[in-house]
This record gives structure tokens, C-alpha cells and sequence, in this order.
């Protein structure tokens, strides 16, 4: 036997803390174009190359390329871009409004924008997203009106949850939204059995669950991994990789050594990796995963590559625990900027018109926000009533809620 | 009437449920082709199919969690976690998904499922086929809690577990599923065929939640018990004499508290009942209760048996278990306070 000597316990770090200059020479980013685009109804077996990848469409010159590319009308392309700019413009105010103490708790999506706003252009009306706090693009590109987010995110006298919920933790069923629960993880395994009884009924529509980097070492991950893999459930169960939870970076999660996407192969999942920066990629990948859903061919995982380039939320400051200029180092870039530059490069779009849109947008989030705020903020104006926090605990009040509610003298 | 063992009302209302309602589908671990490992599913998937009735991998968190996802779409399923013991990996699921989904969406969203555990002591199952856990579940707003004690309650109840809108926690004390059990562990068990509440009706009916029921009316003393209890405290009475008024609350949550209230104010002296261990176990919410709504008409104070406050041992199964020896002298020590 030899001696082996004293065992050493490990606990990974990031290779850069605050003061240090940001690094991400350990990235590899394969180039644009450069990952092929298998046919929806391939042997899973045969495409594991995928989930340690990058699928890519948009090059640093901003053009659309390779197999993934074409899949988008120069409307939609537009559309996307004002999706993204509207939730940047809405993160900012609402951000704003919580320094302004008109609610409690804000969560930015900045940087991520692309994820969400085109995943929901791959879905079709009756599709449910289980969300996580960090989607709300699956909103603003759904439709879903602004006015009623932010009278949730001020718990005013309009607001459709009654006052009851943390600001951000939105429901929408009309809208394909799942209500949003403060305990992580959850979701995603409610989001294969959503999509196991969609199959169990006969229907046609599909489930997509998100989770983030960090959750996925929550023990629901592997359980949502394990039904829709059992089930051939008709989900698409997607990862958005921000590299961060919190203050832990996606090492602790074990990330960096393998990649999330791979988790998916263990349980003959077929997985991609994807730019998630790149709105087209992003919906290319995303139509893929759907289509194979719909087309009863089971689950897919997809791991969205990006970076949280805000705040965990309005309750944290990164200066803390990373570098300060982390997020323009990060080689994957800003999603509005690189969708700006492809519509340039197309003709479609210039840097006036980019600097008009934003004015629009920021106009018409501010009326937005003038709206909700005529319903109330948390602290002034009109609330949701003391007797709305008894309704609904069941469908029917039982007795001894009823005591409670006249002891509170309502 | 036909008689029907506790399993076999279990599986009866199950089956009536799926025969009437297309939503209602029945999953757990080992509950599809094998029919459970308590056979209450047994012939469920061969009759309607293993869409509507399958095996689940060993994940009490998926099962939970899947089914949330199922009741949000529309169906009502009804899921089996095989002992009351292994709920915890699914706790999550239960407290901070199931319970609060129809509060935190204000209704957007509801989650009518049923989910089924056997519970309970007295058949030597150590430390994890053993426990009592309702309390975990009391203290949750948005739950319902249901415990039959015999096989027409357990097929009503659970028929109106499954037609509730809300989710409920069914707790079938698995002592009880092929007989009464009094405690006496020395004598043969009998079975539900010689009970009258073994009596099962054919087809549809209900028996209401949030109804508890008087097994045995009395004058001078209130039991309060659910589940096994209520057979053990009605042997402690009639082994004592005493003329007790027993009451089955059936629904621990929400609560039959006017039958409970009434009862205490006939007789005067309460003596609460229940497996689990003591410290802020249910007993501890019944007593508080009956002491605030009671005060004036309690002759005594209110007494608790329950199990100890250890982990259910294995060889003192029946130093832990309260038997009727335990119970029937805390019924003696009320009538003498």
C-alpha cells in the first residue's frame, strides 16, 4: 500500500475576486455557425457532443450564420429587439422605484433579456413556462400588460394577487405563466407533471420548467430530470447558466467541470448548450426543444450560457464578491447590443432609430408606471383589503379562519 | 351491506372515483402493475389503464411535485407516499407548493390533489414504518387533514378527499386496514367483517370533511381521538367503567370543533388521545382549544396520552404504543380530578 498521505478538502473558487481583473480566458466559445443543427427526431445518443458546446448564430461582425441561422422574419427580429429593450427599460424603472421606497424588493433581469423574450416566441397559446423570479421577458413578450406587473410589484389595490405576494412573484395562467414560488426548484419538477398530464389527456400543448445555475443542486432538479425522462414527458426543462447564485459562483453548483447541459445525458435526456446571449440562437434552440416536445419525442434540456450582469437583486451588491467590470468582459457580450448590431448589419435598423425606440419605450413604461402608481404603492395610496389576506387559503373559508378574520375585525 | 376490509374500501373509493371522473389519476411508488405494497391499488391500472394508474420512481418530492404540476393542468390526482414515514423528501412540496398555491395566485392556480400514507403504530415497524406525523401537516395553512378509523369513513372520506378543491393529507393508520384494533396486541385480530362499520356501501358516497363523529355516547367524560386511538380508548372505558363519550374527529383540519365543544361542555372533563409524540403534537392544539372554549364547564384539567417523546422504538412496541392500560388510567385519573 502506498501513502497516499493526509486527505485535503476542496472547495472550488472563481478564478477572480473583487480587485482582481476579470477572467474568462478559461471559456471556450466555439465560433458562430460552427455547431450543427440535428433533425428534431435524432437518437439522443448521437448528439451528446451538443451538450458540451455552444450553439451560435450571431458573429462579432453580427451576421446570422450557420445551421441554426433563418429561422426569424425581419418583424420578429424587430420585435424581439423591442421585447428586450422594453424589460431592460422596465428592470431600470422598477429597480428605481425600490431605491424610491415605492416597494419592497426588485430583481433585474440585465443581461439575460434575450433568454426569456425569445423563448416565448417558440411557444404556441396554451403552453405553460413554470418560471423562475428571472423571466418575466416570458411576460413582456407574451403580451402579458405591464400596467398589472407593476401593480403586483407595488401589492396596490390592483394588484391580481391580492397584496399577498413578494413583488416579481407574478402568475399569469391566461398568459402561460405559473405562479412563481420564493422556494427554488420547485417549479421545474411541477413542470413535468404539468406536462405528463398534458399527455396523459390526449392534448397538444407543452410545459417548459427554468431553473438557474445554483438550483440546479437542489434535490428537484433531479427529480424533474428523472419523471420527464421516465415519462417521455412533453417538457422543455431549461437551465439558465448566469455563471452566478447569489454570491456563489457556478463552481459551487459544479459547474466548470462538465457543464449543466451534460446533467441531462445521464438520464438519456438530449441536450444543447446555447448562447444566451443571442436571441436568435436562443429561439432556434428553443423551437427545436419545443418541436421535439410537441412532437411527443420527449424532454430536452437546454442550457442557456450566460451572465447575470446586475445584482442578485435589490437586496444585494456584487462589489462584494466579484469585479466590478465582470460583466463587459464577459465574451458572450450584452443580448440588445449584438441583436442592435445584426439589424444594423441587415439594413434593418440603425443607432438613430435604436436611440428613438429607447425614448419610446422609456415613454411608455413611464405612463405604465404612472398608471400603477395612481392604484397605489406600498406604502401610500390604496391597498388590497385586510380581508383579502383570509380569502382563498381554500376554496371555501373554514371556521376557524372565519374566528380569525372577525378577531382581526374585518 | 357488503363488508369490505379498510383496503379494500381504500381501493373501492379510488375506483369509484376514476369510474366517475376522467382527471383523476393514481400514482406512487410500486401502486401500478403490483397494486401497492398494501394492495390498495390493486386492479386499478388493469382496469383503467396506466395512464390514469402507474409506478413512480422512488422520489417522494417528484410525486408530490408532479402531481402539483398535474393539478394546476387539471386533473385531480390522488398520489400514494407508501408510509407516512417517507413524506419528508416531498415536505417541500407539500408546505411551500401544494398548500399555497390557490393563496400565493389567488386562484389562477389551485392544486386539488389527494395524498395517501399509511401511518400509525402497533405492527413492530421500528422507527420509520411507525410514525404519526399529522402534526407536521396541522400547522399548515391551506392543507386538509383526514385520518379514518374504519372502512366506511376511509372510503366516504377519501371520495371527498378526491372531490375536494383543496389538497388533502390522508392519513390511513395501516394498524386499522384489516381490522379494529383495540390494543390488545395478546388477542386475535378481529376482522372488519365482524364490524359494522366494515359495512361499505356499493358505489358513490361521501362522508363530509371537517366532521368529526361520536363513536360512543357518554356523560361523564370527553375523549377526543382519530385513527387507531379510537378503538384503544374505547376499550380504556369500557374496562374502567366509565361512562366516556368518545369522539372520532375523522378531519383534523379544519376542525369539528362545535361537536367537540359541545361535548366538553356535557361532561366536563376532556381527555385527548393520539399516537404521535407529545410535545406539540395535535393534542397540544385540541387541549388548548377545548381549554379556551371549555374554561368554565372543565371539571378537570384537560389530559393528554400520547406517544413518547422518542423515536418509535422497535422491541417496546408496546411500551410505546398507548394501550388500553395507559389510556384507562388517565380516563380514571380524569373522573377522580
Amino acid at each position: 500500500m502506498t501513502d497516499a498521505g493526509m486527505l485535503r478538502f476542496h472547495v472550488p473558487e472563481p478564478e477572480v475576486r473583487p480587485g482582481g481583473a476579470p477572467d474568462f480566458s478559461n471559456v471556450t466559445i466555439p465560433k458562430a455557425g460552427s455547431v450543427p443543427r440535428p433533425e428534431v427526431d435524432v437518437d439522443p445518443r448521437t448528439i451528446r457532443d451538443l451538450a458540451f458546446s455552444i450553439i451560435r448564430v450571431l458573429n462579432r461582425s453580427g451576421e446570422a450564420v450557420g445551421p441554426w441561422a433563418g429561422l426569424l422574419s425581419d418583424d420578429e427580429l424587430l420585435e424581439g429587439l423591442r421585447h428586450m429593450m422594453t424589460l431592460r427599460t422596465f428592470d431600470a424603472r422598477m429597480q428605481m422605484a425600490q431605491r424610491q421606497g415605492k416597494t419592497s424588493f426588485y430583481m433585474q433581469h440585465l443581461g439575460e433579456e434575450a433568454v426569456s423574450c425569445a423563448f416565448r416566441k417558440a411557444l404556441a397559446p396554451g403552453d405553460m413556462n413554470f418560471p423562475t423570479y428571472r423571466q418575466a421577458g416570458l411576460l413582456i413578450a407574451g403580451g402579458y400588460p405591464m400596467v398589472t406587473m407593476m401593480n403586483q410589484i407595488y401589492s396596490n389595490e390592483a394588484d391580481p394577487l391580492k397584496g399577498r405576494q413578494l413583488p416579481i412573484m407574478y402568475s399569469s395562467k391566461e398568459h402561460g405563466f405559473f405562479s412563481i414560488s420564493g422556494n427554488l426548484a420547485t417549479q421545474y419538477i411541477q413542470a413535468v407533471g404539468w406536462a405528463m398530464a398534458s399527455a396523459i389527456s390526449g392534448d397538444k400543448r407543452i410545459a417548459a420548467g427554468w431553473i438557474g445555475d445554483g438550483s440546479t443542486a437542489e434535490s428537484d432538479f433531479h427529480a424533474a430530470l428523472v419523471f420527464a425522462s421516465t415519462y417521455k414527458a412533453p417538457v422543455v426543462l431549461n437551465v439558465v447558466n448566469n455563471q452566478w447564485a447569489i454570491s456563489t459562483f457556478q463552481g459551487i453548483a459544479r459547474g466548470g467541470s462538465g457543464t449543466f447541459a451534460a446533467r441531462g445525458l445521464g438520464f438519456g435526456i438530449p441536450a444543447l448548450r446555447v448562447d444566451g446571449n443571442d436571441y436568435l440562437a436562443v429561439h432556434a434552440v428553443a423551437k427545436w426543444a419545443v418541436e421535439r416536445a410537441r412532437r411527443n419525442l420527449g424532454p430536452t434540456l437546454v442550457e442557456y450560457v450566460t451572465y447575470r450582469a446586475g445584482a442578485h437583486s435589490t437586496s444585494d451588491d456584487p462589489s462584494a464578491y466579484r469585479p466590478k467590470a465582470e460583466s463587459d468582459a464577459w465574451p458572450l457580450g450584452d443580448p440588445v447590443i449584438r441583436l442592435k448590431n445584426h439589424l444594423i448589419h441587415r439594413g434593418l435598423w440603425s443607432d438613430e432609430r435604436h436611440a428613438q425606440a429607447e425614448a419610446e419605450i422609456l415613454d411608455t413604461v413611464i405612463a405604465a408606471q404612472k398608471e400603477a402608481e395612481n392604484h397605489g404603492t406600498l406604502h401610500s395610496g390604496n391597498k388590497p383589503s385586510i380581508r383579502d389576506m383570509f380569502e382563498g387559503v381554500y376554496e371555501e373559508m373554514p371556521p376557524h379562519l372565519r374566528r380569525q378574520r372577525q378577531q382581526a375585525g374585518v | 351491506m357488503p363488508r369490505k376490509t379498510m383496503i379494500e374500501a381504500i381501493r373501492d373509493a379510488m375506483d369509484v372515483s376514476m369510474g366517475r371522473d376522467e382527471h383523476v389519476v393514481v400514482f406512487g411508488e410500486d401502486v401500478g402493475f403490483f397494486g401497492g405494497v398494501f394492495r390498495c391499488t390493486q386492479g386499478l391500472q388493469a382496469k383503467y389503464g396506466s395512464s390514469r394508474c402507474f409506478d413512480a420512481p422512488i422520489n417522494e418530492s417528484g410525486i408530490v411535485g408532479a402531481a402539483i404540476g398535474m393539478a394546476a393542468y387539471g386533473l385531480r390526482p390522488c398520489v400514494e407516499v407508501q408510509f407516512a414515514d417517507y413524506v419528508y423528501p416531498g415536505y417541500d412540496q407539500i408546505v411551500s407548493e401544494a398548500a399555497r398555491l390557490r393563496y400565493r395566485s389567488n386562484g389562477d392556480f389551485t392544486c386539488p390533489i389527494v395524498i395517501r400514507m399509511p401511518t400509525g403504530g402497533g405492527i413492530f415497524g421500528g422507527q420509520t414504518h411507525s410514525q404519526s406525523p399529522e402534526a407536521l401537516f396541522t400547522h399548515v395553512s391551506g392543507l386538509k387533514v383526514v385520518v379514518p378509523s374504519n372502512p366506511h369513513d376511509a372510503k366516504g372520506l377519501l371520495i371527498s378527499a378526491i372531490e375536494d378543491p383543496d389538497p388533502v393529507i390522508f392519513l390511513e393508520p395501516k394498524r386499522l386496514y384489516n381490522g379494529p384494533f383495540d390494543g390488545h396486541h395478546e388477542r386475535p385480530v378481529t376482522p372488519w367483517s365482524k364490524h359494522e362499520l366494515g359495512e361499505v356501501a356499493d358505489g358513490h358516497y361521501t362522508v363530509p370533511l371537517g366532521r368529526a363523529a361520536i363513536r360512543r355516547a357518554g356523560a361523564a367524560l370527553t375523549v377526543l381521538a382519530y385513527g387507531t386511538m379510537v378503538y384503544v380508548a374505547a376499550a380504556a372505558a369500557e374496562e374502567n367503567g366509565i361512562d366516556a363519550e368518545i369522539i372520532d374527529l375523522r378531519t383534523l383540519l379544519p376542525l369539528d370543533l362545535d361537536t367537540i365543544v359541545a361535548s366538553v361542555k356535557k361532561t366536563g372533563r376532556c381527555v385527548v388521545v393520539h399516537e404521535a409524540t407529545l410535545t406539540s403534537g395535535f393534542g397540544a392544539e385540541l387541549a388548548s382549544l377545548v381549554q379556551e372554549n371549555c374554561f368554565y364547564h372543565l371539571e378537570a384539567p384537560v389530559a393528554r396520552v400520547a406517544g413518547w417523546d422518542t423515536p418509535y422504538p422497535h422491541a417496546q412496541e408496546w411500551d410505546y404504543f398507548p394501550g388500553p392500560a395507559r389510556v384507562g388510567r388517565a380516563l380514571v385519573a380524569a373522573m377522580e380530578a
